[in-house]
């Protein structure tokens, strides 16, 4: 094995990464590949409450650094997937913790041992989001079809291609089609073409998404939901699949047709 | 503008997010354009004259890319002596 290491990133903050690692982490690990995850936001830990797994933290990535455990001993195994790890962050405030080729020296030692390594960059274009693309074989940039995350995200896609780390690919999250389809929100196409960058998937606004979250258990996991389905896809195409996008649109499709007539929302 | 012409706010984010971000790719604020635009002018004027009326200066978008787009109309010399 020889992971690939996909980092996800956005600029702003609030528009899903964590989200997006938790459920392509797992939805890649339900596929049967060895997944492991890394919590970048150094003083900020989120990503194991997203999924669900912040009772069994020994060790987070600072210790590993500074030598006091093994890499081994920070990776927790999920409940569900045995394939599926994550290793945290720490909840220190020094943010200098961690550097570039601390990253780098960590993906080269988890490479041999895993299909997949995600990596949940901090917000913002400082050292966090430095090191979280130091190792990156390939970038996600995660926005809401919003003015100010469509503004960061660009800003960021702009920072990638002087540092070399080119083609990002883009996930558009909480897409509300309703909006769109009135007017009132930016549509994935609106922006694609102000990006400029390749597609990666469009996941849709979806409560499901928050319930997921609230449960620690990420919504891939649950069959019913559209985000989940999203996320699913992603996970399909960075294995390499061809899955065709959705049909976003609420008010037609034979998906939503199956759902009026057995009733379901 | 009644309800049904009043423009919905996607188009104004779009054209909006728009100047935004070839102001933010490029580091030239609105103002710094128009003294490149004046300059510009200045440096043709010398050698040739031209319709400053009609001339448009902008940078345009394609893909990932920018680009200085001017459109300068030349006036043309019959024209000069006739008037």
């Amino acid at each position: 094995m020889t992971a690939q290491v996909i980092t996800v990133t956005s600029g702003k903050g609030g528009v899903g990464k964590t989200t997006a690692v938790a459920n392509l982490a797992t939805t890649i690990a339900m596929d049967g590949k060895r997944v492991v995850c890394i919590d970048g936001d150094i003083g900020l830990r989120n990503l194991d409450v997203v999924m669900g797994l912040e009772n069994r933290i020994v060790y987070d990535i600072v210790d590993v650094i500074e030598g006091r455990c093994k890499l081994r001993q920070a990776m927790i195994r999920d409940k569900h997937y045995p394939e599926l790890y994550l290793i945290p962050a720490a909840q220190t405030r020094d943010k200098n913790a961690v550097s570039p080729s601390d990253m780098v020296r960590i993906c080269k030692d988890l490479r041999p041992d895993a299909d997949f390594i995600i990596i949940d960059s901090p917000a913002g274009i400082e050292r966090g989001f430095r090191n979280a693309i130091a190792a990156a074989d390939r970038v996600l940039v995660v926005t809401n079809p919003e003015v100010s995350a469509v503004r960061d995200a660009d800003r960021v896609v702009g920072i990638l291609e002087a540092e070399g780390k080119g083609n990002p690919a883009l996930i558009i999250n909480r897409l509300n089609s309703a909006l769109v389809k009135n007017n009132d929100m930016l549509s994935a196409e609106d922006v694609l073409d102000l990006l400029g960058i390749q597609l990666i998937g469009i996941v849709p606004e979806d409560e499901s998404v928050i319930i997921g979250s609230n449960r620690g258990a990420p919504v891939v996991t649950d069959p019913k939901s559209r985000a989940g389905m999203a996320f699913r896809n992603i996970g399909k195409r960075l294995q390499g699949e061809e899955v065709p996008f959705m049909d976003l649109d609420p008010q037609s499709g034979l998906w939503t047709a199956i759902q009026r007539l057995t009733g379901r929302k | 503008m009644g309800f049904f012409t009043r423009k919905r706010s996607a188009s104004s984010a779009k054209e909006r997010l728009q100047l935004v971000l070839v102001h933010d790719r490029t580091d030239l604020t609105p103002a710094q354009l128009e003294a490149l635009k004046d300059d510009l002018l200045k440096a043709i004027s010398r050698y040739i004259e031209i319709d400053a009326d009609a001339v448009q200066i902008g940078v345009e978008r394609d893909g990932r890319s920018q680009r200085l787009v001017a459109d300068i109309p030349l006036k043309s010399v019959t024209n000069q002596r006739a008037g």
